[in-house]
């Protein structure tokens, strides 16, 4: 990378830093996330264009706040006349008075407005939106990218939330002891769904939405250092990631684990991970993200050394199967199974998630149980089941593997 | 949500894909899409060189051979799905082959309201 492009992005991050910074002070006073947004919004898109040149200030924060305030005083001369919002502008022009008398010490209010943003009164769906706006200030344009909506209305969603988040009430604060385990789940949620759409997604967009979601995973263990589950999380993004370069062949095509050429695997990241997960165990109870992660290392264990780690993780599906009710748990102890006990003992698994109405447009199980069937020799079966799931895919390396997949199945 | 997907091709680029491939890949999608709760399967077009247009204004009435607009993508087909939510209509319109050779229009049914038509 050139070194224009170097300054960039250390430039970015820092201002991304500071920006997140003021935003979370400034709503945090006024709960008005939209409000705070306003005021910082071009002085942050100012520091974006000067620093990588100019270099990065000294003091990040009191540079957007100054830059801030001179574009508020503007805007209310500019507006003097107008009654209306009035008010509210005097309010935002006093809360960055006074944030610049402070500018040298902001107190880092981002975890208490990550916590709004993935508040219950908040719609599951629009909290990693809401989390990549405010803490990172992406554009509405790119989050509406990753997650595959149209601009406007992702523009108009992310409106309702912080007006909803304005007038509910939602508060900015880091929940009491008890009701925090169960609110930071909501947390991590945001920030993981927003690494899934950077990883499942192979647009130009995706992988910077998985950078972005792992700069948030270290900020929050680092803002968390007490919750194990903050740490898993990370474990299990920085395991995912550290396998990306390995995924697709040099002609794009989809690699599965089993065939991947480790040594492409970044090997610092997966020592992060392990140091992670290490920790993570010694903090406490084992959440989902903990389980996760530990599967992954199992499988990082198994390519790296060859050891059978394959009865680890199918103790460990079955410990998080417990702990998720979820299908697609299911659906990983299946394929676990089918390596300790073989594809049949496996298939008889995946039959109990056959009544699941979910299940008939879910893609990876009608590739496992495809996959399964064949392993078994049923090969009328699998070529049905891998024909839907090649028909349910989108993306199209995975489209290719699976054609490549079904067509021994078809002759002779 | 009921959803009419509107398939718009680009008939030079489909003429030029992989044909076995292409319609491997349909049949496979069709598969799915009949298998999906609430979903109706396609109906394919003949291609736009073979339409006709009709317009009245006042009394005169024009009849047109082609297309309704002369445009690099035509109208080729549709196929209805029911899903929860646009984002669940967007995964229909990326699986569905079509996409990769022109575009998927994806347009909500109009549900009447009660004693209206609106």
């Amino acid at each position: 990378m050139s070194g224009r492009g170097e300054a960039a992005r250390t430039a970015e991050r820092i201002a991304r830093d500071s920006y997140g910074r003021l935003v979370a002070f400034l709503a945090a006073r006024t709960r008005d996330v939209a409000g705070a947004e306003d005021a910082l919004g071009e002085a942050f898109a100012a520091a974006l264009r000067l620093w990588p040149d100019d270099g990065v200030p000294d003091n990040p924060d009191a540079w957007l706040l100054t830059v801030a305030r001179r574009r508020q005083t503007d805007a209310l001369r500019r507006r003097q006349t107008r009654a209306a919002g009035e008010e509210h502008i005097q309010l935002m022009a006093d809360e960055i008075e006074d944030a610049a008398g402070t500018a040298g010490d902001i107190p880092d209010r981002r975890l208490a407005l990550m916590f709004a943003c993935a508040h219950p009164a908040i719609e599951p769906g629009m909290r990693a939106p809401l989390i990549l706006q405010t803490i990172l200030g992406l554009t509405a344009i790119d989050i509406a990218a990753a997650f595959l909506i149209p601009p406007a209305t992702m523009g108009q969603r992310l409106v309702r939330a912080k007006t909803r988040i304005r007038e509910a009430g939602i508060p900015f604060a880091v929940p009491e002891k008890e009701e925090l385990p169960d609110r930071l789940d909501a947390v991590l949620d945001a920030v993981y769904a927003a690494y899934g759409k950077g990883w499942n997604e192979i647009g130009d967009a995706a992988p910077e939405l998985a950078e972005e979601a792992i700069w948030l995973g270290r900020l929050l263990a680092s803002l968390l250092p007490d919750q194990p589950e903050a740490k898993g999380m990370l474990a299990l993004m920085l395991y995912t990631e550290a396998r990306r370069p390995a995924r697709r062949d040099p002609a794009g095509a989809y690699v599965p684990l089993e065939s991947q050429d480790i040594a492409l695997w970044d090997g610092e990241m997966l020592l992060q991970a392990e140091q992670l997960l290490r920790e993570a165990s010694q903090g406490g109870p084992s959440g989902r993200y903990q389980l996760e992660a530990a599967i992954q290392s199992a499988h990082v264990a198994r390519r790296q050394t060859g050891a059978d780690t394959w009865p680890a993780i199918l103790a460990l599906y079955t410990h998080l199967e417990r702990l998720t009710h979820s299908p697609v748990v299911t659906l990983n102890r299946a394929v676990a199974l089918s390596e300790t006990d073989g594809p049949e003992a496996a298939l008889t698994l995946l039959d109990t998630l056959e009544p699941d109405k979910r299940m008939e447009s879910y893609q990876p199980y009608w590739a496992a149980r495809g996959h399964l069937l064949a392993r078994a020799g049923r090969r009328g079966e699998a070529r049905e089941a891998l024909t839907l799931a090649l028909g349910l895919a989108t993306d199209n390396a995975v489209r290719h593997y699976l054609q490549g997949q079904i067509t021994p199945l078809t002759d002779g | 949500m009921r959803f009419m997907m509107l398939i718009h091709h680009n008939e030079a680029e489909l003429a030029a894909a992989e044909q076995k491939q292409l319609w491997a890949d349909y049949a496979a999608f069709n598969e799915a899409l009949g298998k999906a709760e609430g979903a109706e399967s396609g109906i394919r077009l003949e291609p736009a060189g073979k339409a006709t247009t009709v317009r009245t204004t006042g009394d005169k009435t024009d009849v047109l051979d082609g297309p309704y607009a002369d445009t690099k993508e035509q109208f080729a087909g549709y196929f209805f799905i029911d899903v929860p939510t646009l984002e669940d209509a967007v995964v229909w319109a990326k699986r569905c082959p079509s996409s990769r050779y022109g575009s998927i229009e994806i347009r909500p049914v109009h549900v009447p309201q009660a004693g209206s038509w609106k």
